[in-house]
């Protein structure tokens, strides 16, 4: 005869809402081992899906994710020309916040290289990939910005034309995907009166220095359209993305790695930039947290199954006293924790993926985190017995006389 | 040649309880020597504080004796403070209890609480099942195994527990004021169970009571006081009797 059943059949509603306790309790354990795997997946993400071999960024910087990294677009020539490389493109990313209907919206912007990459390798829900070199995005959904909806950023529109899921950065904000130029203008327009503030700059610099005085022209232009001042560089790029033959990347890094501006990392050493760097803390204080959650969750174990043992003393000892052995004791109370343990986890899985959609960030339940974290359940469900199985095994027959 | 005399269901020598020591020494239980044959239903009368329940948990292996011994069935079991077998064991196999309050487990059924100390016994769950029931019906109660303990007047709980004290056919049945939560007529059909359990079964009973209305019942009758134990009188037939029929 299973007691422990038997018991749990007498006292259902005690049982149903301890487990319910336990299971949002476990629901928080495997919530926080989830956001640990979101935001390992969204650090990674865009690295693993850009889908690019050498990642050339500026000289001495852990660019572009981990730091800002500046490189000139003539680069781009420069790594196709490289033994070994298949293909090269340009590469704009960058963060910007604006306001949309009273809310603040953060924008992850990644520039795609108009016409080789136009976005085909998204995973689209919605609408297509780009198909014009300007005022067209691609808006992940978390975004909030349907399709169809025009937005405006800088001084232009941009016309929202297909919506992914799941494009998220290391930061957890959505990515909206445009064309290297246009995400280029949305990070450096400057307004009218920044512009008008920049030219009367360049104009007394102009003035006091002596480059001018040999080069007029240079002092007529310096209150002209940036464009029009050959001197100036055009807009930097964020990196140059190269596909490179198989088996060719350490000759291409190689290749890069003598040239004095700029330095290349394969997409490899991207992910560990970003691992150890940009989401190091914030995985180790996770990780932690989820250990500290597991403990709580023992002790909380502990002591309901010692309570519910406690309420058992009496029962206990005329068990004793009729003779049952110690097996059928310890029976009664492991068993009984093993279905708390197996209920509140279930409770935590139905609760977690009914919920965990719904947080701000990507809350990732993968199958061997879940049977990890079942098996930490099994453990804690034997250890949190413990004190129970110990209290009952001190109880004395003598207890059911009296 | 002689027939060797059958073996006493319960025998004590000289068994003692002493608690505490120094100033704080109490005697329970001095030098109790008793000898309960099978078939034999013993009353232990006494006040509060007399020894009985000491007594009671010494010979029921719960509560060890400082000194003297216990046999049951003819085996000896506890030597003083030592036990020379399995105590919980042996209490499974050799012996019932029965309490003032029914002491079932509240959360089984009435035919569970009896079919557990089946299965303790090492029945099978189908056979403890069906001797459960069985149990239960030749008690009485056997309409009532599907309820709970609390579902159940307290009659119908302590037949239930003497289901369960019986279940195994113990050769010693021990019952700590088993009526006292009874009225006298359900007193005195209890006390009249335990008779007619050990007559038919061969086992022995030592029922502790204060309820001198069902005195005859009892074979004879031990009485405590201050820890020492001695036969009662002889003349418990003229000295019980039965509740008169109430006034209609």
């Amino acid at each position: 005869m299973n007691l422990a059943l038997r018991d749990v059949r007498h006292n259902l509603g005690r049982f149903v809402l301890t487990c319910l306790g336990i299971g949002m309790l476990l629901m928080i354990v495997m919530g926080m081992g989830g956001i640990y795997r979101g935001i390992i997946e969204d650090a990674t993400l865009l690295v693993d899906r850009v889908d690019a071999d050498v990642w050339v960024v500026q000289r001495g910087t852990r660019g572009p994710f981990a730091e800002v990294s500046r490189v000139p677009p003539s680069l781009q020539h420069r790594v196709a020309a490289v033994p070994g490389v298949v293909s090269s493109r340009d590469f704009v990313f960058h963060t910007i916040q604006r306001e949309r209907e009273g809310k603040p919206l953060r924008i992850a912007v990644v520039g795609l290289s108009w016409p080789e990459d136009r976005g085909d390798w998204l995973p689209l829900v919605e609408g297509r990939p780009l198909a014009q070199n300007h005022y067209e995005l691609v808006a992940d959904r978390s975004l909030g910005l349907p399709l169809g909806e025009e937005i405006q950023l800088g001084r232009e529109r941009y016309r929202v034309v297909g919506v992914t899921t799941g494009m998220l950065a290391s930061g957890g904000d959505g990515i909206a995907f445009a064309t290297v130029r246009d995400a280029q203008a949305i990070q450096l327009e400057l307004s009218g009166e920044a512009v008008r503030l920049e030219r009367e700059a360049r104009r007394t610099r102009a003035r006091r220095g002596q480059l001018p005085l040999v080069q007029p022209a240079l002092a007529e232009r310096a209150g002209s359209p940036s464009a029009s001042i050959p001197a100036l560089p055009s807009q930097a790029l964020t990196a140059v993305l190269a596909s490179v033959e198989p088996g060719r990347e350490e000759e291409v890094l190689e290749t890069v790695s003598r040239w004095s501006d700029v330095t290349g990392y394969t997409t490899t050493g991207q992910r560990d930039l970003l691992l150890m760097g940009n989401v190091a803390k914030v995985r180790a204080q996770i990780g932690l947290f989820r250990a500290l959650l597991t403990v709580i969750a023992t002790i909380i174990m502990a002591l309901i199954l010692y309570t519910l043992t406690l309420d058992k003393l009496h029962d206990i000892a005329l068990l004793k006293l009729i003779g049952a052995p110690n097996r059928v004791i310890l029976a009664l109370i492991l068993q009984q924790a093993l279905l708390i343990g197996a209920v509140g986890f279930g409770v935590a899985l139905a609760l977690g993926s009914w919920l965990f959609p719904r947080f701000p960030r990507r809350v990732i339940l993968t199958e061997p985190d879940l049977v990890q974290l079942a098996a930490i359940v099994v453990a804690i469900s034997v250890l949190a017995s413990l004190l129970g199985i110990w209290k009952a095994l001190r109880v004395s027959p003598n207890e059911a006389v009296g | 040649m002689t027939a060797t005399p059958p073996t006493p269901a319960l025998e004590t020598r000289q068994l003692t309880k002493v608690y505490g020591e120094g100033n704080t020494r109490v005697v329970a239980m001095q030098d109790v020597t008793v000898r309960v044959e099978r078939g034999e239903v013993v009353a232990l009368l006494g006040p509060s504080g007399s020894g009985k329940s000491t007594f009671l948990t010494a010979v029921g292996l719960i509560n060890p004796p400082t000194s003297g011994s216990v046999w049951i069935g003819g085996e000896l079991v506890q030597e003083g403070p030592r036990a020379l077998t399995d105590l919980r064991a042996f209490r499974r196999r050799h012996m019932g209890f029965v309490f003032q309050k029914s002491n079932l487990i509240p959360f089984l059924k009435a035919r569970e609480n009896v079919q557990i100390a089946l299965e303790l016994g090492s029945l099978g769950s189908r056979e403890a099942r069906k001797r459960a029931l069985q149990l239960l019906d030749d008690l009485g109660v056997g309409e009532r195994s599907e309820h709970y303990p609390t579902e159940l007047s307290g009659g119908q709980q302590q037949r239930v527990a003497v289901a369960r004290a019986i279940a195994n056919q113990p050769e010693l049945i021990l019952a700590d004021e088993p009526t006292a939560a009874l009225d006298s007529n359900r007193g005195r059909q209890v006390m009249e169970l335990f008779r007619e359990i050990a007559r038919q079964r061969g086992s022995a009973a030592i029922v502790v009571t204060h309820d001198h209305r069902a005195l005859d019942v009892f074979d004879r009758i031990y009485e405590m006081e201050d820890g020492v134990i001695r036969e009662g009188q002889d003349d418990l037939h003229t000295r019980a009797k039965p509740d008169p029929p109430p006034a209609t």
